[in-house]
């Protein structure tokens, strides 16, 4: 999966999913998620799952770390160094 | 325990009159099965559904002082009504009936509007002073019972629920969007407000005056008070306080079992519930029947425990077992009885458990409602502490792990990744020094779903500011207080209030015209409780510290010392099977309704519904969304689109 590809599928998760909406302005890919008010308590874990169910890779726990998940440009990094890990 | 409705003031009665009490008290029939009675003289009408507790054989209303001067109907009961009568015979009033009814109208001949601070009990209370031509509405300390009011035609009409007012006056059935996004940020609308436009609910602790001139004069006579922070506290020890506060609530259980019917009590396995039921078999109860709810889910259930303590007392038990279907099936019911939004599906099993109650010949339960709010027993009280002594020092390294101690019955806990446990928590730090602190977490999550709101809602929700508006009810004194004495109000008077005793409290147990009744909410418990120094209610990060010294002797070590397990139910995931919704959801979600309704985005609500078909929604936040937007449009299918459906066979609207 390119990663373009990846950056696409994340960011449609998270406008339709934890935003529900279908406009792509309203994420701005540097946006933090929890300033932004997008990941609620529990909000994280849906973004694990995400990761782990389309990327084909494992998330450990000491991985999930706002460094991390709080952006779509970080998540889209920590997935291109997983797979090249 | 029953429903009252009436009016009073302005235009002379006409024949309408009483078809308008007949049609109001017919909707409160779940309330008060067991006999009607309506009075109607000038300047006032007062139809009363009774449901048979106290005097069965004498205790019909509305009741009159004997002279004709004094009439009230109640709903609830006075549990001190005994010792009450005693003094009033003294002072040489004469009774007629043995009811806790008759109580009220000679103590308001004596007392004037200070009866209510006499009565001890759970009641709304609408008299008739007929020399003065005023009329008195009166609400409990803690808001266990509900009384509605209205201006319209002239007259105040008043009601225990909003669907008996709109039986007689359908140009009220509108909502209130500051009722909407009240219920989406705290749970339920906050009084006077409801969800109903011009329709006030009458605040717990308030009297309400209807003057012959037609002034309004509300007064608050009670409220949570609490000292000053560090003032020296009024007891010789902690051990002392221990053995006065048990002797309390024995009383307050002795006392709340005085009932000419048997009284049962639920039994949820927390300390609370198994507390209330040792205390009544101290006070004499040999063989206690206890009820509780079980669920298939592990994260739900606590049939273990229930079962502990069954053994331990040796109760006659019945458990209701729920499944999500019977939460879908009965949800549509339970939002006819709220008549507000709810957030959460969990008072549906409550509404199915006083199925079970009535069925197994029960009119009367207690329950353990309340301790959590009078001895700080939830969680948020011990994050807001973490999370004050976190902001002391925002970068220590530590300190916020101590949240780790939370929420361990979650399945997806917040602090289950403790890397992002400390953003989220770190979350409105800012706000530290301000007297909401400690709800501005819940509140945020709860206000997820506003973002739900059609456009022009939403307009109002975005100028709508939670924490100044709850600080903005705040008493002047309670700058002075310790901060969990902040949190215990807000929490009295926001969620327990606005919430817990009315959508999960008096609307479910009386669907089925059952009363609930809540020795923790006993005021004088409430009273001792404030007085207490706040580590002797939360000691560290152990809640309603001294409430388990004082029950510890009458129970098993693994109940007393169990740490608390919130009561909830499975929420979106009981509207869909195999990736179906029920019916009723597919119909009303639809865009079309959606639009029709004018209330919801319709793609939003679209995607949302999506999502939790899918088995997306894990957090707290999608479901409270999704229950609360399901609810709001079954509210509005009830009560207003069908109104409108048949509004031509109502009779034309009058004016004010």
């Amino acid at each position: 999966m390119t990663e373009q590809a990846i950056r696409e599928k994340i960011r449609g998760h998270i406008l339709e999913n934890m935003m529900f909406t279908d406009d792509p302005s309203r994420l701005p890919d540097d946006a933090s998620l929890l300033e932004m008010g997008i990941i609620d308590s529990t909000g994280v874990l849906e973004l694990v799952l995400l990761m782990e169910e389309n990327f084909a890779m494992k998330v450990q726990d000491a991985a999930i770390i706002p460094e991390n998940f709080d952006s779509v440009d970080r998540m889209v990094s920590f997935v291109m160094r997983s797979k090249s890990a | 325990m029953c429903g009252l409705a009436g009016f009073a003031g302005g235009v002379a009665p006409t024949p309408e009159d009483r078809l308008d009490l007949e049609r109001m008290i017919a909707t409160l029939h779940h309330r008060g099965p067991d006999a009607r009675g309506v009075h109607l003289s000038p300047g006032v009408g007062l139809a009363h559904a009774r449901l048979s507790i106290i005097d069965l054989a004498t205790g019909q209303q509305p009741l009159h002082d004997g002279s004709g001067s004094v009439w009230t109907v109640f709903n609830g009961e006075i549990f001190n009504f005994l010792e009450l009568r005693r003094e009033l015979e003294r002072d040489g009033y004469t009774f007629r009936t043995s009811s806790d009814t008759e109580v009220i109208v000679h103590l308001y001949h004596r007392d004037g509007d200070r009866f209510v601070e006499r009565l001890n009990g759970q009641f709304a209370i609408a008299l008739w002073d007929a020399r003065r031509r005023r009329l008195v509405l009166a609400r409990d300390r803690a808001g266990i019972r509900p009384l509605y009011h209205v201006r319209a035609r002239g007259r105040l009409w008043f009601a225990s629920e909003v669907k008996a007012l709109l039986a007689a006056l359908p140009e009220c059935a509108r909502l209130d969007p500051d009722g909407l996004v009240q219920a989406f940020t705290f749970w339920g609308p906050s009084d006077p407000d409801t969800l109903f436009e011009g329709v006030r609910s009458l605040p717990p602790g308030h009297l309400l005056a209807l003057e012959a001139d037609g002034r309004e004069i509300l007064t608050r006579y009670w409220d949570w008070d609490f000292p000053d922070a560090g003032a020296a506290a009024p007891f010789a020890s902690f051990d002392e306080a221990v053995e006065d506060l048990r002797g309390l609530l024995l009383d307050a259980v002795r006392l709340q079992l005085r009932a000419d019917v048997p009284v049962g009590a639920y039994l949820s396995g927390g300390l609370d519930s198994s507390g209330i039921v040792a205390l009544a078999r101290q006070a004499g109860i040999a063989s206690v029947r206890t009820f509780s709810v079980t669920f298939d889910d592990a994260e739900f259930d606590e049939r273990e425990q229930q079962q502990a303590m069954v053994r331990h007392l040796g109760t006659a038990h019945t458990t209701l077992h729920c499944t999500r279907r019977d939460i879908a099936d009965a949800f549509p019911a339970l939002v006819r009885h709220t008549e507000a939004p709810v957030l959460r599906t969990a008072p549906v099993p409550l509404m199915l458990l006083s199925g079970e109650v009535r069925r197994s010949g029960y009119k009367v339960v207690l329950t353990g409602e309340g301790a959590d709010e009078v001895f700080a027993g939830y969680d948020l009280f011990k994050e807001a502490k973490v999370r004050r002594f976190w902001a002391r020092q925002p970068d220590s390294a530590w300190r916020h792990l101590l949240l780790g101690r939370l929420y361990g019955y979650l399945a997806n806990s917040p602090v289950g990744t403790p890397g992002f446990a400390r953003a989220f928590f770190a979350q409105g730090l800012e706000h530290i020094d301000r007297p909401v602190f400690s709800h501005v977490p819940r509140w945020t999550t709860s206000g997820r779903a506003l973002a739900f709101l059609a456009p022009e809602l939403q307009a109002r929700a975005a100028a709508f500011d939670p924490l100044a508006f709850q600080e903005g009810r705040l008493p002047p004194q309670a700058s002075r207080w310790a901060p969990l004495a902040r949190d215990q109000y807000l929490e009295a008077k926001s969620l327990m209030a606005g919430y817990l005793l009315s959508s999960q409290g008096d609307r479910v147990a009386m669907a089925n015209s059952i009363e609930g009744r809540f020795p923790f909410l006993d005021h004088r418990v409430i009273e001792f409780a404030n007085r207490l120094p706040p580590h002797w209610k939360l000691r560290g990060l152990t809640e309603k510290h001294i409430l388990r010294r004082a029950l510890e002797p009458l129970l098993p070590p693994e109940i007393a010392r169990r740490t608390k397990q919130p009561y909830r139910a499975p929420d979106a995931s009981s509207f869909f099977e195999h990736g179906r919704p029920a019916d009723y959801v597919a119909e009303l979600l639809s865009p079309g309704r959606i639009r029709d309704a004018g209330l919801f985005d319709p793609a939003r609500v679209g995607m949302l519904l999506e999502k939790c078909r899918r088995g997306g929604a894990t957090g707290f936040g999608d479901n409270q969304a999704f229950v609360g937007i399901l609810s709001t449009m079954l509210l509005h299918d009830t009560f207003i689109r069908r109104r409108d459906a048949t509004a031509p066979e109502l009779r034309a609207t009058g004016t004010e």
